[in-house]
């Protein structure tokens, strides 16, 4: 080995080889370096939404302040206190008439400035705020609490009141019509196309098509929702439903295409033992194949419906982009979903919106890559290797 | 009462029917199963009698939508429910009388369901042409206003300056493909590379345990969003471009067209990778074995030997990568900025067929108006241009397996 090594033209060659093996580990590496720099980012910009800053105030209930809402806390703290949470006061009085004429000490939420300050990030506050706020929090009449509204709320113009509800909500709607439409129609294709279907041009022709239809880039069926259902068949711009349906479009392929293989992976064996039972081939794929082949199915559709959630562009062309505030309640009403919030929020000039854009991903990618991990499980746990 | 509703209010009151119909039968053949021959199973009457029941009424309620979308006759929806369950009350009596033990129900639902079962495939065919042609008669509207050599040699893109009757000269596409190109050549350097390098290590050079983290590791790239790798380009990246270009004495705009190109790149490195895994896998063991035992060292069989036997493939997961790379939408539109430029200058803004599809459809315009059907336009384009690459990939991919299977 040494001697040939001592030769000049092998030495060389080794160290090709080196240099080759160091290009290839360097490659993965940078796809590595990205993957951690990325987590890294988003989980240091994210983290700070999580807490929101809240101010020890006292409230004044009584007529005033329900006619004027600024009226119900001191002057000092009106312009440091969520102007979108004193709107709420007057209703909030009017439900509670027995606390008229009372007054109470409370935290609430203060505006996003406010937060941003306590947080040392960038801010507009203005230098006396600053003061009030230094002076208040060696009183301990500041704090950085859990931001629950982040949570428990929609979309809301002020920073500190804006939350992922809504989205969240809408996201769900929307997967459900995708689901209702892409599962039973891809599963009845594949099983269509899998088990029933001579070898004819047809079929030929719906293979092509299948093939063609996973190529398109999701953005084309964002035209066909908007030519098509919106424009041709009338369904409300915005809804859960034309999202729903556009994305289920796009979910089609994957759905068939993983049902198929699951198919083809059941033994012809299963198939024969049923036929020599006196069964007929409908009852031998619905009543053996098809429960053989579920946990392969289940997964292929997991999988595409976490591609779905995560899919903005054909929503946007869509209108499900828009500024929607309230949780919709129903999959004709306007809604938008979470990778839409997150793009609106990221196009905020504000700059209390970052962080929450940051969480809101955070959200989203613990949400899309549990759904993975969760069909990776499941084909692992119900695979059966025939 | 329109035709949606119509058909909601026929399901809503048809598949109870149907259901408590069907166990009724059930119930009844089952207690005189013992008695004579039937020719089925209960359960196959009790499929009869539901699919007789809801049959008549959804077919008709189908032939009255589709007369309805071709705008050859709208029937009132109070009427068409009211001849619907007309239907479907013969279709239940029919399929009642059925019910005797001769029948042999099983042949029938099987060939029910059969139908079923095609039309719903027939409908990822109407699914593909629904697209093209939604996006055909859209783009011929456009192409009425702006003539399709302007469209395709002109170098000026001003929609905005566009009115109904004023639209020469501003409609000039070269400047949007230049953009898209620029982007797609930036994200091809990174994805190609790295993508492949990483293929060849995972499949060539890796033990076991490294390849079980690595190769669910690069999927997790592709599992984020591509909203996500925009606010990351947008917020992250592009600050640091334009800091780096500044260091060297450049000068970068916020919204270059090399940030989204970068980010995209990385973005497509799995789909690169794990295609060509699966090719560089797919060489038969034996070409390497023979390889090595000439006395060549592994990176001169894998130069040599396995990449040249595996170049169908991977050309193929190339050209899906660019097809992904074009199609590409969330990232240019947070992070390539809205100008269309033609320019060499990678460093320069841009803008790209996605993102002026989405600008055109998201500003207030009228349906009709140019900028609008504008985007039809280039939605043709890319249409054509990613089923071309589509197409050329299954052919390459498909005189691959030829050989080695």
């Amino acid at each position: 080995m040494n001697k040939m090594v001592s030769n000049k033209a092998t030495r060389r060659r080794y160290l090709g080889e080196r240099i080759f093996k160091g290009a290839t580990i360097f490659a993965l590496t940078i796809a590595a370096a990205f993957l951690v720099f990325f987590f890294y980012n988003m989980i240091t910009q994210g983290v700070s939404a999580l807490s929101q800053a809240e101010i020890l105030v006292d409230i004044h209930y009584n007529e005033t302040s329900a006619k004027s809402y600024k009226k119900a806390v001191d002057k000092p703290y009106r312009k440091i206190v969520s102007r979108g949470w004193m709107r709420t006061l007057p209703l909030y009085m009017e439900d509670h008439p027995e606390l008229m004429g009372t007054n109470a000490q409370e935290w609430v939420t203060a505006t996003a400035d406010v937060d941003q300050y306590l947080k040392g990030k960038p801010n507009r506050l203005k230098e006396k705020h600053k003061k009030k706020i230094d002076a208040l929090e060696k009183e301990g009449k500041v704090k950085l609490a859990f931001n629950t509204n982040f949570f428990t709320r929609g979309d809301s113009k002020m920073p500190e009141l804006a939350g992922i509800k809504s989205a969240v909500v809408g996201s769900i709607l929307v997967l459900l019509v995708t689901l209702a439409v892409a599962l039973p129609i891809g599963v009845m294709t594949a099983v269509y196309l899998e088990e029933f279907a001579p070898d004819n041009r047809l079929t030929q022709l719906i293979e092509i098509n299948i093939n063609n239809l996973a190529a398109i880039p999701s953005i084309l069926f964002g035209l066909l929702g908007l030519a098509v259902f919106i424009n041709f068949f009338g369904v409300p711009r915005s809804s859960a439903l034309v999202g729903g349906l556009t994305l289920a479009l796009m979910t089609l392929p994957v759905v068939i295409i993983t049902t198929r293989a699951a198919l083809r992976a059941v033994p012809s064996s299963i198939r024969e033992a049923a036929y020599g039972l006196g069964a007929s081939r409908w009852q031998a794929v619905f009543h053996h194949v098809l429960p053989l082949a579920m946990p392969g199915i289940l997964t292929g559709t997991i999988i595409g419906l976490a591609q779905a959630m995560g899919e903005t562009a054909p929503l946007l062309v869509i209108g499900m982009m828009a500024y929607i505030p309230d949780t919709p309640t129903s999959i004709t009403e306007v809604a938008t979903v979470l990778p839409a919030q997150i793009f609106t929020w990221a196009g905020e000039s504000i700059r209390a919106y970052e962080e929450r854009t940051a969480a809101a991903i955070l959200v989203l990618v613990t949400i899309l890559l549990s759904m993975n991990a969760f069909a990776i499980w499941l084909r692992k746990r119900f695979e059966t290797r025939w | 009462m329109n035709l949606l509703d119509a058909a909601f209010y026929y399901c809503i009151a048809a598949l109870p029917i149907a259901l408590a119909l069907a166990f009724m039968v059930k119930a009844r053949v089952q207690q005189a199963f013992s008695d004579t021959k039937w020719r089925a199973l209960p359960i196959h009457y009790a499929f009869y009698i539901a699919i007789a029941v809801i049959l008549p009424g959804i077919l008709f309620i189908l032939l009255m939508s589709i007369l309805h979308l071709l705008t050859l006759y709208t029937m009132d929806g109070s009427l068409l429910l009211i001849i619907a369950s007309t239907l479907s009350l013969i279709g239940t009596i029919y399929g009642y009388k059925h019910i005797k033990p001769t029948f042999t129900a099983r042949t029938s639902v099987e060939k029910v369901i059969r139908y079923l079962l095609i039309s719903a495939a027939l409908i990822s065919i109407l699914t593909t042409i629904g697209i093209v042609l939604a996006i055909i008669f859209e783009a011929i509207h456009f192409f009425k206003i702006v003539s399709l050599w302007e469209f395709i040699t002109g170098t000026h893109w001003a929609p905005d300056d566009a009115t109904e009757g004023n639209t020469q000269g501003m409609f000039g596409a070269i400047p949007i493909f230049a953009g898209t190109f620029m982007i797609t050549i930036i994200a091809m350097l990174v994805a190609i590379p790295v993508g492949l390098l990483s293929a060849v290590y995972m499949s060539e050079y890796a033990s076991e345990p490294i390849r079980n983290i690595a190769k669910p590791a690069l999927e997790i790239l592709a599992g984020i969003p591509t909203v996500v790798y925009g606010f990351f380009a947008a917020i992250t990246v592009s600050p640091l471009v334009v800091e780096f270009a500044e260091a060297v004495g450049l000068h970068a705009d916020y919204t270059n067209a090399l940030t989204p190109g970068l980010v995209m790149g990385i973005m497509i490195i799995p789909f690169i990778s794990s295609l060509s895994d699966d090719v560089i896998r797919a060489v038969p063991r034996a070409l390497r074995d023979a390889s090595l035992a000439l006395g060549t060292t592994n990176a001169e069989t894998i130069i040599k030997i396995v990449l040249p036997t595996a170049l169908p493939g991977i050309i193929a997961a190339c050209l899906l990568g660019v097809s992904r790379a074009l199609g590409e939408t969330m990232i240019v539109v947070m992070a390539a900025g809205l100008r269309p430029n033609l320019t060499w200058n990678p460093l320069e803004g841009m803008t790209t067929v996605t993102v002026r599809i989405v600008d055109a459809l998201t500003g207030d315009q009228a349906f009709d108006s140019p900028e609008t059907l504008s985007a039809f336009g280039l939605g043709l384009v890319l249409l054509v241009i990613t089923l071309l690459l589509n197409v050329i990939s299954i052919y390459v991919t498909r005189r691959f397996r030829s050989q080695y299977e």
